[in-house]
């Protein structure tokens, strides 16, 4: 599990990240989305206690990341941003090197190196020189090192960023697998909103250092983007049902033979609404929810934050 | 656990930088070609210096240069290595991996320290090895088993200080260019050293390289100290430009000097006094080295006895009583008052000035050594025809100004100068360096500058009369 509580830092005066504050639950994986130098690496290596919190306070699996820093390295696996890789040592190697760091037995290293590396398809790569792998093994070969100590927390920095689709899929896979079979808490930084939609139980949202939403997606879709819309086509022209399901219903928008409702309450609504038209002899072509993208929340989100700090500037200057 | 694991990163780098044929190269070439070119050169200047006439101890003088340049040359590639394995991978982002990583930060700095040190200082070895050997076996040359040692551990003291000092230039630079630029300031003084050795070598003086060894190790620990406070994973991390922001180095300079006081008093009372309570460890080092310059000055005076006054100078009491009366004469004007005060002011400004560039050092030195001077003066026999009240009468009441001042400007100027090898914990060398700087600022002119003012013109006004009417004049 990671908690963190009012955690901030500052560098040289300037504000990396302000009082945040988030609870990831083990089995879990956490998107933490935002715009570059908002604060999300900081925030990671706060939680990897690479960097000491100016204030506040975090735990990661159990420990306190400013005293028991020790304990917390030992606990996390890390992708960072730019992989970092020794480029004249082979890969095997380059695993034992950090197997050993973590007092691994050289027999366990072995074993879970080459199973990390048939899982991401780098088996046959085993005993050649990184500096010759392409971007996304590199990405690869770094994402087995994070793995390798098996630990109960990861946090993976862009961890598809340089991938084909092929690659970013089996990563993607292996993420589910990780969180599902072992309990394991992740987090994960990404621009990819499709992948954070995919493979996040919670999204948070930073900005300006700031956590300016943190939710499951249908609580941020819904406080952000409203009530799921629903979408109603006929296989006939509305005429007067229009007006009269206006009643009932708050209609956002409507075609010829189509129309748009926003409910709270899809389970009773929408079954409802069926009924009453099926008894009016109307032909029910589709009855769905119009999709919500991350993007569309994320824009949103974004968007509400930037008109908030306008006002807030705004009172400023009247001030 | 803290060696078993720096030496995991340990045999990393070297088997890293054994593969890099950028570093290999020299290495070679330095190890085995430049001995072997170093033995022809000595049998030239042999030959040259006997040709004119120098007899062949004269020449064997000279010859323990030699296995010193041979064995600096690889030691110098330390300072590259080090500055790679710090700077470079900082730049190259595989840094952070590691920093992720249970390892402690002394785990880390040792780790790479050795690996930086190693493989030159097993090419130095084996280029003084190759060379000495060489010189043995043509019958060149047999140096003394002491030479031979006193080359190796000077080679090893050199190639400490380099490492060392690479390592506190990469964890306050971001790039290999900028460390490059600062590693001038580790390779020009060690090369002067090296010139120094030299000297030292010709005038035939290899006792004094001791104490140029014992020199380097003080170095060597002070550059030690300053490296595993500064190269830990806050300072390489969060360093991540270079830039210098002017506006937040005012606003904190400002901040540390007012402490958020509106008037005086509450700028004495939430500034001035909370300074010089956190100044207290510098100021009692200060005190400590008064205290001990002045008894070494008594010491000195009592026990040199070819350096004490001779009794024939005891000069006349009419004759000091006029000398007193000049000097009231002369403190009648502001010049006096001035100029006692310039004086102090002057070397106080000096001693701070220089404390920032010798990692506080000259100030304890400027602030003590007039104790020394006195302790030299005060210990004189024949100051004791003077009596005790008439030394109490010119010491005491301008002391009791002059002697704070000085403890608290050097004080300052102590900890200003050594906040570069022990930043606080949270703090970055600039950001510890700049509340330092301001925390003098401040002493100075709440303190420091009032104290020698009323010294100067207790100094003046007052001291003179105590001492005339204590003789009796």
């Amino acid at each position: 599990m990671i908690e963190a509580h009012a955690l901030t830092k500052t560098f040289d005066g300037i504000l990396a990240v302000d009082a945040l504050s988030l609870r990831i639950e083990p089995g879990s994986v956490f998107a933490f989305l935002g715009p570059n130098g908002a604060g999300k690496t900081t925030t990671i290596r706060m939680l990897t206690s690479i960097l000491a919190p100016t204030s506040g306070w975090a735990k990661v699996a159990g420990y306190d990341v400013v005293r028991q820093a020790p304990q917390v390295r030992a606990s996390v696996g890390v992708l960072t941003e730019q992989h970092g890789l020794y480029e004249r040592m082979k890969a095997l190697e380059y695993l034992e090197f950090f197997g050993r760091i973590y007092h691994l037995p050289a027999s366990l290293i072995r074993r879970r190196a080459k199973d990390l590396m048939e899982r991401f398809g780098l088996a046959d790569s085993i005993n050649r020189r990184v500096g010759e792998f392409s971007k996304g093994m590199k990405q690869k070969i770094a994402l087995v090192r994070a793995m390798l100590h098996n630990p109960p927390i990861l946090l993976l920095d862009e961890p598809t960023s340089a991938m084909d689709p092929q690659s970013a899929k089996q990563v993607r896979d292996a993420i589910i697998e990780l969180k599902a079979d072992h309990k394991r808490t992740i987090i994960l930084t990404t621009h990819n909103l499709t992948e954070a939609q995919q493979l996040a139980d919670r999204i948070g949202v930073i900005r300006r250092g700031r956590l300016i939403a943190n939710g499951t997606f249908d609580e941020l879709s819904t406080r952000f983007v409203g009530e799921p819309i629903m979408e109603l086509r006929l296989g006939q022209p509305l005429n007067g049902l229009s007006d009269e399901l206006r009643h009932e219903l708050d209609i956002t928008e409507s075609g010829p033979d189509w129309l748009r409702y926003r409910t709270a309450t899809p389970e009773t609504t929408n079954p409802a609404l069926l009924n009453k038209l099926i008894s009016n002899g109307a032909q029910v072509i589709t009855l769905a929810e119009v999709p919500r993208s991350l993007e569309m929340v994320y824009l949103q989100i974004v968007a509400e934050d930037e008109n908030q700090a306008e006002k807030v500037a705004r009172h400023g200057n009247h001030n | 656990m803290t060696l078993r694991n720096a030496l995991i990163i340990t045999q990393r780098e070297v088997r890293d930088s054994f593969r890099d044929w950028r570093i290999m190269g020299p290495i070679f070439t330095l190890t085995l070609i430049f001995p072997l070119l170093a033995q022809g050169m000595t049998e030239a200047i042999t030959n040259f210096f006997e040709e004119n006439g120098a007899t062949a101890s004269q020449v064997e003088v000279l010859l323990p240069l030699l296995p010193l340049i041979v064995g600096f040359f690889p030691i110098s590639i330390s300072l590259v290595i080090a500055l790679e394995t710090f700077v470079g991978e900082k730049e190259r982002r595989s840094l952070e991996p590691l920093l992720s990583t249970p390892l402690t930060n002394i785990e880390l700095y040792l780790g790479k320290a050795l690996a930086a040190m190693i493989p030159p200082l097993l090419a130095s070895y084996l280029g003084i090895g190759v060379y000495v050997t060489g010189l043995i076996a043509s019958g060149q040359w047999t140096p003394p088993a002491v030479v031979i040692v006193q080359i190796l551990l000077l080679t090893t003291a050199q190639a400490l200080v380099m490492v060392t000092g690479a390592v506190v230039v990469s964890s306050q630079t971001t790039s290999t260019r900028a460390s490059n630029l600062l590693a001038s300031f580790i390779i020009l003084p060690t090369s002067f050293l090296v010139l120094f050795e030299s000297l030292v070598i010709v005038n035939n003086r290899l006792d004094a390289l001791w104490w140029v060894l014992v020199g380097l190790v003080v170095t060597v620990m002070i550059l030690l100290r300053m490296g595993v406070q500064l190269f830990n994973r806050e300072e390489l991390l969060g360093r991540a430009i270079d830039n210098i922001n002017l506006q937040w180095l005012w606003g904190l300079f400002r901040k540390q000097f007012t402490k958020g006081a509106k008037n005086l008093v509450a700028w004495y009372r939430q500034s001035v006094f909370p300074t010089l309570r956190e100044m207290r460890p510098a100021m009692l080092v200060v005190v400590i080295a008064i205290v001990g310059m002045f008894i070494g000055g008594i010491v000195i005076a009592r026990v040199q006895t070819q350096w004490q006054i001779p009794a024939g100078y005891a000069t006349e009491r009419s004759e000091l009583v006029k000398n007193f009366e000049q000097t009231i004469n002369l403190g009648n004007g502001v010049l006096s008052v001035g100029g006692i005060f310039m004086q102090n002011l002057r070397v106080l400004s000096v001693a701070s000035f220089l404390a920032i560039f010798t990692l506080g050092v000259m100030s304890i030195f400027f602030g003590s050594v007039t104790f020394g001077a006195l302790g030299f003066l005060l210990g004189q026999p024949i100051v004791a025809t003077l009596g005790a009240g008439t030394i109490a009468a010119a010491l005491i009441p301008h002391s009791l100004a002059e002697l704070p001042a000085i403890i608290i400007a050097a004080g300052a100027a102590t900890r200003l100068g050594a906040i570069f090898t022990a930043p606080p914990k949270g703090q970055g060398v600039m950001e510890a360096w700049v509340r330092a700087f301001a925390d003098l600022i401040k002493v100075w002119i709440a303190l420091v500058i009032p104290l020698l003012l009323i010294g100067a013109v207790l100094e003046t006004v007052l001291t003179p009369r105590l001492v005339l009417a204590v003789l009796g004049g």
